[in-house]
């Protein structure tokens, strides 16, 4: 039986673009920037809601981060979405000294991110970009698991916040679980399942696989924990500390390069504290391809499946 | 921020400038010298004279912003900073050190009065101006932007991305000013990476293109006035300056760029700052 009811596939970039309108409705100084693509990065709802307050800087991401921070710097509240790929790596420079150094409230859409992506191929999956933002000083990285939460998220992260903000999600339609009642709070992950064997840990669009693996799992008498990592910068400690402790095994799953991004954010939490055995599930250093997200997922290893077996892996070297 | 009206007070701020940071740049050790001499007019006219500002309240939301997009010119800024009253005249001697508030390039987080953007990564700054002369067309504010360039941080791909959202944005609060030194840590811009017909780009780039000596005060001062009554686009100042202006031995000389001087030299580059006639 099934702990947890898809209400229905949807992308998580809907979420977002609902998270930004309810922001912009609550403060008057949120503005939108847009790079061309502004419906396939969800900030059309934005747009076409409030045109006044949506800027159009073209094809020119570069240009994009440092007026945001410029406008950040007089008061203004803007918010930046393209694809991943260019939000968050070619901008990498702007967004370090402009935004990270500057200290200011940015916020930074990712949208296309992970191999669901599918067909366009290798250029447009977004897959190294949480090692990036990570990595700056001052971001706030945040990866919601599907449309519900991304909403919740992206309006918390917009009032809540006051440093840059980067967000990230995906385009594929994807099952959208969470509750809304759920207590949701940037820096805090959360138990979706119990489990005294082994610990799965994922962020954004595994999280669902996750729930998959673990049921796999019980049916064969794997007694797997599911915790949903959607702030993966500032990290939540404490409860990877308590899986490891009380699981003495991790499994890390993301959809994105296995170096550098979310399972080695675990990772040096559990080295730090409590090392046991991690094993991760992620793009093992190579591009993506053209295919169909399902295709994809399960050719590059970031199926249900693959998490089981990983979580088996993990637990045989305890 | 009273205007100072004088021309005499005005060059002699300019040489005060100059010998604070050969000063400052000689007890640091290290740094930018050449294209901080050549902008000492600049920075002097915009303190002193052009922009509306308020030393004894930095945050005062009516004030014009100056971006300085080349960091590394920070010694100019942070004498004109002092000079203006923002800090006291004697920090300047931390320039560079450990725990300063005067970092090698400036950075807001440090703390010091008067800084609006931390910057030194180059073709970043016009970007941050045409975001700030955003905001306050969008709030219908009648302060201004004022940003500083290098000629070779025209080369920066990403300068040009801001030029075109500037005018097409229609941003008329906005002057940019390019120190038109000719050269830059490699040698002659034209032998680096040639950026000419420059006022020609600005011109097909939508921009109100003025030209001027920058090392003349009241020329600049001129050329500004002009900029400010400009309407519907951007403008920019393509100022001709001379790295290390003011010490006749180092003018033009582009091996001092990216050099301090030493205690001995200091002592020689003031005076022939203060014996120069202007
Ligand atoms: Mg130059």
């Amino acid at each position: 039986m099934k702990m947890y009811k898809n209400k229905g596939d949807k992308p998580t970039k809907t979420g977002f673009g609902a998270g930004v309108l309810a922001a912009a409705h609550q403060n008057g100084n949120v503005l939108g920037i847009g790079a061309d693509i502004t419906a396939s990065v969800g900030m059309n709802l934005f747009a076409d809601t409030f045109p006044g307050r949506f800027i159009s800087l073209g094809i020119a991401e570069q240009n994009c981060i440092g007026v945001a921070a410029g406008l950040a710097l007089s008061g203004k509240v803007p918010v930046f979405s393209t694809y991943g790929v260019f939000a968050a790596l070619r901008t990498a420079d702007q967004i370090r000294i402009s935004v990270c150094y500057n200290n200011v409230h940015v916020i930074i859409g990712g949208a296309h991110a992970g191999i669901s992506v599918g067909a366009d191929g290798a250029t447009h999956q977004a897959l190294e970009d949480i090692a990036v933002m990570r990595v700056m000083p001052n971001m706030t990285v945040v990866s919601p698991c599907d449309a519900t939460q991304a909403e919740i998220l992206t309006e918390k992260a917009i009032l809540g916040l006051s440093g840059p903000v980067y967000i990230r999600f995906g385009r594929e339609a994807v099952p959208d679980f969470t509750d809304e009642q759920q207590e949701t709070e940037i820096g805090k992950g959360q138990e979706l399942k119990q489990g005294k064997d082994v610990s799965i840990l994922a962020t954004g669009h595994m999280v669902w696989e996750a729930l998959e693996a673990a049921e796999m799992l019980s049916a064969q008498n794997i007694s797997a924990r599911v915790i949903n990592i959607h702030t993966i910068k500032p990290i939540d400690e404490d409860i990877i500390c308590k899986a490891a402790e009380e699981t003495g095994a991790i499994v890390t799953a993301e959809e994105h390069q296995i170096f550098g991004g979310f399972g080695s954010a675990v990772a040096e939490v559990v080295v730090r504290n409590r090392p046991v055995p991690v094993e991760f599930v992620g793009m093992a250093d190579t591009f993506g391809e053209s295919g169909k997200p399902e295709e994809l997922m399960g050719k590059y290893g970031l199926k249900a499946k693959d998490i089981a077996a990983a979580a088996k892996r993990a637990i045989g070297r305890k | 921020m009273n205007a100072v009206k004088t021309k005499d007070k005005l060059k002699e701020i300019v040489k005060t400038l100059r010998v604070d940071v050969v000063k400052s740049l000689a007890e640091a050790g290290s740094g930018h010298l050449g294209a901080s001499l050549g902008l000492a007019d600049v920075f002097a006219v915009l303190y002193f004279h052009i922009m509306r500002h308020d030393p004894q309240n930095p945050g005062w939301e009516e004030r014009d912003r100056l971006i300085l997009s080349i960091g590394h010119v920070a010694p100019v800024y942070y004498a004109a900073l002092a000079r203006s009253g923002y800090f006291s005249v004697e920090e300047l001697k931390t320039l560079r050190k450990l725990g300063s508030r005067l970092q090698g390039h400036p950075g807001r987080d440090h703390g010091l009065p008067g800084i609006e953007l931390s910057a030194g990564s180059l073709g970043q700054g016009l970007s941050v101006a045409v975001g700030m002369a955003l905001a306050a067309k969008l709030d219908r504010r009648s302060w201004r932007v004022y940003s500083i360039h290098g000629d070779g941080e025209m080369q920066e791909g990403s300068v040009w991305e801001a030029a075109m959202s500037a005018a097409h944005h229609k941003l008329d609060n906005l002057t940019a000013l390019i120190d038109r030194n000719f050269v830059q840590i490699d040698g002659e811009t034209s032998r680096v990476m040639e950026i000419e017909p420059l006022k020609e780009k600005w011109e097909a780039f939508g921009w109100k293109v003025f030209q001027c000596d920058g090392n003349d005060t009241e020329a600049l001062i001129e050329t500004y006035s002009k900029a400010r009554a400009v309407a519907g686009q951007p403008s920019v100042i393509i100022a001709r300056t001379k790295m290390g202006k003011g010490v006749k031995t180092i003018e033009d000389d582009y091996r001092w760029h990216g050099k301090a001087p030493s205690p001995e030299e200091a002592e020689d580059f003031i005076k022939q700052i203060e014996d120069e006639n202007v």
